[in-house]
């Protein structure tokens, strides 16, 4: 079998210069930029950023719609997205546009009224490294989960979704070649919804579920046994 | 594991510094430089003094150059400073000729440097025209603007425009800050240092010292602000939020501490007027604190039970993130980089009157579980943000970015 390896990353976050100033300007912007890293970025990217994560609104246009626009309506309907259930950024994108053109036909408002802030769009290099660490087992994975940086976390299990094949995080990916129990606990990783959470509720939530199911040779309170 | 790194650990965890080492182990060796117009005062000396020897710790070759001019060369940057801010500044054709032969000149003192250099990072519009002599540069180089210059004085910004447009990169503080430009515009907040005499835990006994001297009773809430007294840090509103808020009931106090106003005129008019609106309350301490009184601020920011910093416009407002440091909730303005920083309910309230300001004392000062609760976020947030060490890996991946290309992904493991 194949070890784990743990691999980080760390973002560099760039401007692309484009600025909407009202809700009109977001939607012509966006239906001309085709960059599908802007929308990882105003979707995922704010797990790994300095930025407070809003508690009520996960992405960055709903959060912009309700702080800037003072659009609630428009706000809950962006809020409610979720990015892992599209199959490519360029769905999502084509989602938001539908979104706010709904909303720009319900009218009883003026769609060119300038927001308090403009809307930067965004997008990221993410820089990746191998940190040498390898992991045998999923028990000796699962002692580990804790002690796993946020970059580590952000990789396996946010980004991988777009770079593995079948859409999913990395460590579901790795117990599905183990054996039925194991497999078990892939699907339960894999079911995890992360949209509504920061990278270290993601990390507990993750380290719980090792522990539950396959006991305390995954307690990360057992010590490191055989990492290489 | 180095004796500074070690003590950064203690702060952020092991794991922070892990993942700087693998960063730069990459780097390991390059030659990097860094270049302001001072060695002393301001935000940017401060954070490049304790930048350059972490850099180094970590096996990269850093260096800090300064450039030297006259008092026309300051004159001139003095004004393009001004004006990137969006002061109408006008040059004229013979500052800009003197500011390309300062740059000039300093191009040749450095030149041994600078064109060995694999990476360059240029601070501020200063030394922003040595880039024209390094047509067949070997290394990397990258201009760090530290101001906000979203809207600036058009004419100066053509100007210098023609020297930053050829950069590889330019890095700003925060997006509303940036200037469209034709080079990848890379954002990196800045940050505070645990360790500094502003920022590191203090004994109770030197605490109770700054209490005693001011004569602040330590048996009645305190709010406070510290900044320059400057109308765009409002202390008028500051006082007229707290007249409100007393009138309720309260027996607050309120400390507004800042630094010398000597070569600032309007500083001075400013402070008179606030001296004159806090004449007849005693409860009001007034404090004009020497520059190096960095101790004496941590300590006035602790003894406080809630941070106002009230400002009409801000950069991104590091007294924020101070206070938040020390676990105090913030009541802010509305604006700049306050409005990044605190989320209301969380880690404290963003207000747009005194009247606002006023209102969310109240609240805190009523609801002593929600302040403890929210003094907490505030210190977690700090600590996963804006510390010295995320700034320091931003730089890192910067540098691994600008040097690797402008893809989206770049994996080290296939080699640098």
């Amino acid at each position: 079998m194949e070890s784990f390896k743990i691999i980080d990353c760390a973002l560099s976050v760039i401007a692309t210069g484009e600025k909407a100033y009202n809700l009109r300007d977001l939607h012509d912007r966006l239906q001309r930029v085709d960059d599908q890293s802007i929308m990882f970025f105003h979707f995922w990217d704010g797990l790994l950023r300095p930025d407070f994560i809003d508690p009520e609104y996960q992405n960055d246009f709903a959060s912009w719609a309700y702080h800037d626009l003072h659009d609630r309506r428009l706000a809950e309907q962006l809020s409610i997205l979720n990015p892992s259930k599209f199959s490519t950024m360029r769905e999502l994108r084509e989602r938001v546009i539908q979104i706010l053109e709904d909303h720009m036909d319900e009218g009883g408002f003026d769609s060119r009224i300038d927001a308090e802030n403009p809307f930067f769009l965004m997008r990221s290099q993410i820089v990746i490294f191998d940190t040498q660490k390898r992991l045998e087992t999923p028990e000796e994975l699962g002692r580990f989960i804790p002690h796993m940086s946020l970059g580590s976390v952000f990789y396996h299990f946010i980004d991988a979704c777009r770079r593995t094949r079948s859409g999913h995080n990395d460590f579901s990916e790795w117990l599905w070649t183990w054996n039925e129990h194991h497999s078990q606990l892939g699907n339960a990783i894999a079911s995890m919804d992360p949209y509504f959470k920061s990278l270290l509720e993601i990390r507990e939530q993750l380290s719980g579920l090792f522990t539950k199911y396959l006991g305390p040779a995954a307690d990360p309170d057992n010590k490191l046994e055989s990492t290489k | 594991m180095t004796k500074k790194l070690e003590k950064y650990a203690e702060v952020v965890g092991e794991n922070i510094i892990g993942q700087l080492r693998q960063l730069a182990e990459p780097l390991r060796g390059m030659r990097v430089v860094h270049i302001n117009s001072t060695r002393e005062g301001g935000g940017v000396a401060e954070i490049l003094h304790r930048l350059i020897p972490l850099n180094k710790e970590l096996g990269l070759n850093a260096t800090w150059e300064v450039i030297t001019g006259d008092a026309d060369f300051y004159q001139c940057t003095k004004k393009m400073h001004n004006a990137l801010q969006g002061d109408s500044e006008d040059i004229g054709e013979k500052l800009y000729a003197h500011y390309e032969r300062i740059n000039a000149q300093n191009h040749e003192r450095l030149s041994p440097i600078l064109s060995q250099a694999d990476f360059v990072v240029i601070h501020d519009p200063q030394p922003a025209a040595l880039l024209q002599h390094y047509p067949e540069r070997k290394g990397k180089w990258v201009w760090r603007c530290h101001v906000d210059a979203s809207r600036p004085h058009r004419p100066v910004w053509r100007y210098l425009q023609k020297h930053v447009n050829g950069y590889d990169a330019a890095v700003y503080s925060l997006p509303a800050f940036a200037q469209p430009m034709r080079n990848p515009l890379y954002i990196i907040p800045p940050s505070i240092d645990p360790l500094s005499d502003k920022n590191v835990p203090l004994p109770a006994e030197e605490i109770d010292t700054v209490r005693n001297t001011y004569d602040i009773d330590p048996e009645r809430p305190v709010i406070c602000q510290i900044s320059r007294f400057d109308r765009f840090k409002d202390p008028m509103g500051v006082i007229k939020a707290y007249q409100i808020a007393k009138a309720f009931g309260p027996p607050l106090q309120l400390i507004l501490a800042g630094g010398g106003a000597a070569d600032d005129p309007e500083g001075e008019t400013v402070f008179k007027e606030v001296q004159a609106a806090a004449a007849h309350d005693p409860d009001i301490h007034l404090l004009m604190l020497p520059p190096d009184a960095h101790r004496t601020i941590n300590a006035l920011q602790r003894i406080a039970d809630i941070v106002v910093q009230k400002s009409l416009k801000e950069g991104f407002g590091l007294t924020v993130t101070e206070a938040l440091w020390k676990g105090k909730p913030v009541i802010g303005g509305n604006v700049g980089g306050i409005r990044i920083q605190v989320v209301n309910h969380t880690n404290g309230f963003l207000v747009n009157s005194p009247e606002g300001a006023a209102l969310r004392i109240r609240y805190l000062l009523s609801h002593a579980d929600r302040m403890v609760a929210m003094g907490k976020n505030a210190k977690a947030f700090v600590i996963e943000n804006y510390l010295l060490t995320r700034h320091l890996r931003e730089y890192l991946t910067l540098m691994l970015a600008v040097l690797k290309g402008s893809r989206d992904r770049i994996e080290l493991s296939s080699g640098f």
